[in-house]
């Protein structure tokens, strides 16, 4: 793999060093809406080229958290800060993926990819830099459709192509294969790590699905609250450094274990029992 | 396809260029191209089996109509109505060919054609315009909307006797009262249909770096245009309906007057011909507005 990863990569028109990826460092963080403590006292590390999967209950501030990293949304308390310094409003060194593909209807999958680039970005060279990352995610073939023209999950790989499009320092993804059907999201489970291969890139990604996360990620960071004083909000209960090279066998029989774990954490009992 | 080849499986580079494999066969060998997706493209309608269904609906809506111009003749033909009310179709063609012969028709048609689109024009433009700052700005809505809805919910004929007393009998009034009908439906649908505008789609453009400016021509323009058509094309038939109702009121062209002068001088053949001429007009402006709204919709949505 280790051969693999890197020959794309050349071929980039700028080839990408891992000084593209970013270090994201959240202190203290916290978030209320209207007096109900959502999250509290996050404290975080994430190095530069790392892969962090978050998990935790419907509703325990998953997706504010990255929501706050891309500055969509402002932590009550605390501060976030992307290589050293504080995210603040909208913070372009980050790109965000969606649940839903978000693509604009009345554009073509490459128009939209195109959207994704950073301004002032020469027309040249901007098309040259979407041509190759349509071939990344496999939509070389498609990159004049429409997005209805397309299936869900040709959909979410060019909403992949267009966060990609301006090299960010930090990839942040809510859910982004939550919507597809369970063969899909395997693949694109793969292409993410292909992806980050070819354009190394801090990824924090929201998901539902412990085996993904253990699949993907160099950490899995459990969020939830307390369940002696739910009231006080979610904060992180666990980290855990997922071990083995990737790609990972999904069936390896340690991940098996962290996976009854980070279920239990979750509330999920492995086996059911009445 | 389910299992990932090694890189000592990947086909070798087709371009002989001596590179690694490119990006692209890279992808293709993981099966995310060509045999994993090209099946799941969902393909749109022949262009032919289209046309022949349209065909068959155009003639089918021309049914109706024949059978209708039938039934009239007949009618007339066989004296269950007099003549002095229901006139037969026949004569009605002759008053068409005597009135074309001597120039007025072309002349009431091309007055009433001239005012509907001046007045659709203006109405829409100030319609969009107004539609946009009530739909983009929670300021722009909390100031004008309360005050816009109460003049929407003024009966529009009540504007007659003030525009005649300000502007007068003339061009000025017609256009201005066919504008007035024609602002509202624009303005409703615009400014709906830009409150609505998918806020994913408005919070993607925001996360992706783009200002007010941009969001507004990149995202929300684009996405509101079907509406702005539909819009358009009530207000195009808001414009007619206007349009005869000025003409009636105080006019010495148009179909409008044409209706009238009919009435006095008891021409019902006359005022038949009219109100089928106001029947193709607004249906053939509608079709022009209707093809403009399907190329639309297949080019935005």
């Amino acid at each position: 793999m280790s051969t693999a990863s890197t020959s794309p990569s050349a071929t980039l028109s700028q080839p990408s060093s891992s000084a593209g990826a970013l270090g994201v460092r959240l202190s203290g963080v916290g978030r209320t809406f209207d007096s109900k403590v959502v999250l509290r006292d996050v404290d975080l590390d994430i190095a530069a080229g790392e892969i962090v999967a978050l998990i935790g209950a419907s509703g325990c501030g998953k997706s504010t958290l990255l929501r706050q990293i891309s500055g969509l949304d402002q932590p009550s308390t605390g501060r976030i800060t992307i290589d050293g310094s504080p995210v603040a409003g909208i913070d372009l060194r980050c790109s965000v993926g969606f649940q839903e593909p978000r693509l604009l209807p009345w554009r073509s999958l490459e128009h939209n990819t195109e959207l994704g680039l950073p301004r002032g970005t020469a027309k040249g060279e901007g098309r040259e830099r979407v041509r190759e990352l349509l071939r990344l995610v496999g939509l070389g073939h498609a990159s004049g459709l429409r997005p209805r023209q397309v299936s869900g999950g040709m959909a979410q790989r060019a909403s992949l192509a267009r966060a990609l499009a301006r090299r960010p320092g930090v990839l942040v993804l809510d859910e982004p294969f939550g919507a597809l059907d369970a063969l899909t999201r395997l693949q694109m489970q793969d292409l993410l790590l292909d992806v980050h291969s070819a354009e190394p890139t801090t990824i924090i990604l929201v998901t539902h699905d412990v085996d993904e996360a253990l699949y993907l990620a160099d950490r899995v960071v459990l969020l939830g609250a307390d369940p002696q004083a739910p009231a006080d909000g979610a904060t992180i209960r666990s980290i855990t450094v997922v071990p083995g090279a990737r790609p990972r066998d999904r069936g390896d029989a340690t991940l098996a274990h962290l996976r009854v774990e980070l279920l239990d954490g979750l509330g999920v009992s492995a086996h059911h029992s009445s | 396809m389910t299992e990932k080849p090694s890189l000592a499986e990947a086909p070798a580079p087709d371009s002989g260029a001596g590179a690694p494999a490119s990006l692209h066969q890279y992808a293709s060998t993981y099966g995310y191209s060509a045999a994993g997706t090209e099946g799941n493209l969902v393909r749109e309608p022949v262009r032919g089996e289209r046309r022949g269904g349209q065909g068959w609906i155009i003639v089918a809506g021309l049914v109706l109509p024949a059978l209708l111009l039938v039934a009239w003749f007949l009618i007339s033909a066989l004296g269950l109505v007099p003549e002095y009310r229901l006139p037969a179709p026949q004569s009605v063609w002759l008053a068409a060919v005597e009135f074309a012969e001597n120039g007025t028709l072309a002349t009431h048609i091309a007055i009433s054609t001239q005012r509907v689109l001046l007045g659709f024009a203006a109405g829409s433009i100030l319609g969009l315009a107004l539609g946009a700052l009530v739909g983009l700005s929670k300021w722009g809505s909390a100031f004008l909307s309360p005050t816009i809805g109460a003049f929407r919910a003024v009966p529009s004929l009540a504007w007659v006797p003030l525009l005649v007393l300000y502007i007068g009998i003339n061009e000025d009034s017609k256009v201005t009262l066919i504008a007035i009908g024609a602002l509202f439906p624009v303005y409703t649908t615009v400014a709906g249909a830009l409150r609505h505008v998918d806020p994913h789609l408005v919070e993607l453009g925001r996360a992706y770096g783009l200002g007010r400016l941009q969001l507004l021509t990149q995202v929300q323009l684009p996405a509101v245009v079907p509406s702005i058509v539909s819009g358009l094309r009530l207000a195009l038939a808001q414009a007619w309906l206007f349009l005869v109702a000025a003409e009636l009121i105080a006019s010495s062209m148009g179909l409008g007057f044409l209706l009238v002068d009919s009435q006095n001088n008891g021409r019902v053949d006359r005022l038949f011909l009219t109100i089928i001429l106001l029947g193709i007009l607004g249906k053939t402006t509608d079709a022009l507005i209707g093809l403009l709204e399907k190329y639309l919709l297949k080019r935005w949505s």
